[in-house]
């Protein structure tokens, strides 16, 4: 190859990398957020299957808020929506103490058929298009012109700071407060809970709301910060992926981001070998992620223990 | 809990359904009309429509019956379902010129096995190294979808190379219909599995134990001297059998052929299905057929009255939660009268 050709690859390597890196951090970004909810959720002895369905509720309020008003009336509604959900779940699982395997199910099938239901019914058989106003990328002033890494860690849109804020917060509530310790001895042991004083429905109830509240925001986060409008069962397992990141990730926040991390990249090196124009059938790409997960699972469980009390009523 | 619990949980989403739909803007007569007339309005609705998609949704819902009797979280269906499906297609394609006998089962054993293979991941990834089932057999879900794709792309593909889609198995590999119907002998592979899932559940050491492990696999591990660990496993691998087997049954009897989405989701509806049975295996072929009916109706509904056939989830998530809800509640006065 001549020194010319060297010298023009140069700068593709730079933007193909950088645009991996961003990928990867725009499809870790709902991942994220619907995880760190599910971790609090968890911790508090809780495992909610209903999070896919809170995450499609979300995803629906949000193009319905966005079309209406604006993106950020948008993620106002879709946290919302999650917040309510989980609180019918909290009512059955929590309050009427029944399987929150099963009630978890049968929340996301409803859920999928009333978005479904009413999508149709709000925005008609053409759908909401792509005119939904979206959350444009923000620029943060210094870090953003980093040569290469810049643009791809700091010209993301909001959801992605407020996740990674939400990170250290969700951390020092869990491990630094009283309502955090409230919330592991649930999860750890609930009839002890209870005898020290505790009210553990309670406790159980509001981590599962915020959980609720987290995938909201997480479907709004998939509506208008990526995919920029609705479609049917478009989670499409997402939030079930947040729960195999929350697992992965040993129910600690710092755990879960480097895994939402790695399930984002595994999911983003399908664009970065497109785009090298490799012979590689795309849907082994599809397929990366899922088995990296899986394969990441087998590395990291054993040296860790899920909370106690996890799914029980 | 009687009969009585699921007719008035079904009664209550069917009137749920209707008051949404009417608040919603639509005719909620003619939308319960179409569902009805899509679903048992006629001998052919009943049988072409209906049992055709219950068997899925029974044979699946055996096993995943199975695996939660054993305490086996088997959410992985689906994915199994599809590797049966392919396992299917492949043999289908390759024996022309075999007995429609011998064509027939070897396609349907291709399936079971590959069913049984599929789940055999996470039953090794369990005992190996403790991953939890609930989450290997789910994300083994969306690596199957893309096997398919790949596949119908791939290997798989018909020849002329233009559709995601193979060629339609051999004749010979058909299960044979009801004449008149569409309605094929998977049906009477769905009853016979559910007899026998009956004897070994109610009649042999074996289902006892398994009962045992499901209530309490340290209580069974320490008083019945039960190897918890493997019961587990092998309901797990009997459950991925079925879905595979459910997977060469859609093939042998439906489509004929392999594309993409060939399941609307049987995989998921079965685990409604089989714990609204309670785990019960003549449970599992009631609300099979129901959930069959359902389903089928719902096609009609979206045809003739223009309402989203993704409506009647919201009939089968109330049907689950009022349920849900009327065991917990006689599950709480049992207790507070054991205290009285």
């Amino acid at each position: 190859m001549s020194a010319l050709g060297l010298a023009a690859l140069a700068p593709a390597a730079d933007v193909l990398l950088g645009g991996f890196v961003a990928a990867a951090v725009r499809v870790a970004t709902p991942l994220l957020l619907a995880a760190i909810g599910e971790t609090i959720t968890e911790r508090a002895g809780v495992i909610n299957l209903g999070l896919e369905g809170m995450m499609l509720a979300g995803a629906l309020a949000a193009t319905m808020g966005a079309s209406a008003v604006g993106p950020w009336t948008g993620v106002a509604l879709a946290i919302v929506a999650g917040m309510v959900l989980a609180a019918a779940f909290a009512a059955v699982t929590i309050g009427a103490r029944a399987d929150q395997i099963i009630a978890g199910t049968a929340l996301t099938l409803g859920a999928v058929g009333l978005t479904g239901t009413i999508y149709r019914q709000a925005f008609g058989t053409g759908g909401a298009g792509l005119a939904l106003p979206t959350l444009q990328p923000l620029a943060i002033p210094g870090l953003a012109r980093i040569p290469v890494l810049g643009p791809a860690l700091f010209e993301q849109p909001a959801p992605t700071y407020i996740a990674l804020a939400a990170l250290p917060l969700a951390w020092w509530v869990l491990f630094r407060t009283r309502a955090g310790l409230a919330i592991r001895a649930t999860g750890e042991g609930a009839v002890n809970a209870r005898a020290a004083g505790l009210r553990t429905g309670l406790v159980r109830t509001v981590a599962t709301i915020v959980g609720g509240g987290f995938a909201g925001f997480a479907g709004a986060t998939l509506v208008l910060a990526q995919v920029g409008t609705f479609a049917e069962r478009m989670t499409a397992g997402r939030g079930y992926v947040a729960i195999a990141i929350v697992v992965l990730g040993r129910w600690h926040p710092a755990g879960v981001v480097v895994a939402a991390l790695l399930f984002g990249a595994a999911t983003a090196l399908q664009y970065l070998f497109q785009s090298l124009g490799l012979a590689v059938p795309y849907q082994l790409f599809l397929m990366l992620p899922y088995v990296l997960t899986l394969l990441a699972l087998a590395g990291a469980v054993g040296r860790v223990r899920a909370p106690a009390d996890l799914g029980k009523g | 809990m009687d009969v009585r619990t699921p007719v008035g949980a079904l009664a209550l989403g069917l009137l749920a359904l209707a008051g949404g739909l009417q608040l919603a803007g639509y005719d909620a007569v003619s939308a319960l009309a179409a569902l009805w007339q899509g679903a048992a309005g006629s001998w052919y609705a009943l049988t072409s429509a209906t049992l055709v998609r219950a068997v899925p949704l029974i044979v699946i819902g055996l096993g995943i019956a199975l695996a939660f009797r054993g305490g086996a979280l088997n959410i992985g269906a689906e994915g199994q379902f599809y590797a049966g499906a392919i396992a299917a297609t492949w043999v289908g394609l390759h024996v022309a010129n075999r007995p429609a006998v011998v064509a027939v089962s070897s396609l349907l054993l291709a399936a079971t096995l590959a069913g049984t293979a599929w789940v055999l991941i996470p039953v090794w990834l369990k005992l190996r190294f403790g991953v939890l089932e609930v989450i290997s057999t789910l994300l083994l879900n969306f690596v199957a979808e893309s096997l398919v794709s790949l596949m119908v792309q791939g290997p798989l593909q018909e020849s002329q190379h233009i559709y995601p889609q193979s060629d339609p198995i051999a004749e010979a590999a058909r299960l044979p219909l009801v004449p008149g119907t569409r309605l094929h002998a998977g049906l009477a592979l769905a009853l016979i599995g559910a007899a026998g899932l009956w004897y070994v559940f109610a009649r042999t050491l074996w289902g006892f134990r398994l009962r045992a492990v499901g209530a309490g696999a340290r209580a069974a591990e320490i008083s019945g001297r039960i190897d918890a660990r493997r019961m587990g496993a092998v309901a797990l691998l009997l459950s991925g059998a079925l879905a595979g087997l459910a997977g060469g049954i859609e093939v042998s009897g439906v489509s004929y052929a392999l594309f993409q989405n060939l399941s609307p989701g049987y995989g998921f509806t079965a685990i409604a299905v089989a714990l609204l049975a309670r785990l019960h295996p003549a449970g599992v072929v009631a609300t099979g057929v129901l959930f069959g009916a359902l389903e089928a109706g719902a096609g009609a509904m979206q045809r003739d009255a223009g309402v989203p056939a993704v409506a009647v989830y919201v009939v089968e998530a109330v049907v689950i939660l009022v349920v849900l809800l009327a065991e917990a509640a006689s599950r709480r006065r049992t207790t507070t009268r054991a205290f009285a």
